[in-house]
């Protein structure tokens, strides 16, 4: 397994039981563990960029 | 001398209709079953298996959801042979210990099992010690979300 994928698979079960626990109706609770996936993923694409440059 | 609550300012009349004429008392006869009982049941409940704090009060999905993610997680840990902390050596060791132990008894199972790595050798047990550890974390949070439904704090 990559470290990619260990973080994709990471943020996916998280952002489920984030989405669940911190809001209230359906609705809220599916936008929030969207939100959650994408920071997620993205910040840790942003830090591994960050990591790479600054090992260089 | 007797005195009778209904023209008290208590929390149950304030937050009575004006001009209603409820009777403050017992809720247990008008309560749903899943609202009766053991305060701490649910917590309790949830924290020994994945989501089933929210399926004693009858959440089936979020049941199913949190249980399965953090059931899958766990798996997941194992799988890449993660690390399933036995004693605290030292201050990481307890942190370690303390998020492990959030699994209830799949932590326990796994214990007597004898699943999970002792050494970390390879880099997937890294990240598989990482994902047993939250996964307890995860689960101690589903388990306070259901003694929150169960006091009412939360819907």
């Amino acid at each position: 397994m990559t470290h990619f994928a260990a973080v994709v698979l990471f943020a996916f079960f998280a952002s489920i039981v984030f989405g669940i626990t911190q809001r209230e109706t359906p609705r809220r609770m599916i936008r929030y563990g969207i939100y959650c996936f994408v920071l997620f993923v993205a910040s840790a694409i942003v830090l591994s960029w960050v990591m790479f440059l600054i090992a260089r | 001398m007797r005195y009778s609550q209904k023209c008290m300012a208590t929390e149950e009349n304030k937050n009575a209709a004006p001009g209603s004429d409820a009777q403050p008392g017992p809720k247990s006869a008008s309560q749903p079953a899943s609202q009766q009982g053991f305060v701490y049941l649910p917590l309790i409940v949830g924290w020994l298996v994945p989501g089933g704090g929210h399926f004693l009060l009858r959440k089936w999905g979020r049941g199913a959801l949190l249980g399965g993610s953090i059931l899958a997680m766990f798996a997941l840990g194992i799988a890449m042979q993660g690390k399933l902390y036995a004693g605290a050596h030292d201050i990481l060791d307890v942190l370690g210990l303390a998020g492990d132990l959030g699994n209830g008894l799949l932590y326990i199972v796994s214990r007597l099992a004898g699943w999970g790595a002792d050494q970390v050798m390879v880099t997937t047990a890294d990240y598989g010690t990482r994902f047993i550890v939250v996964a307890g974390l995860l689960n101690v949070i589903a388990a306070v979300d259901a003694h929150n439904l169960r006091t009412g704090r939360k819907s």
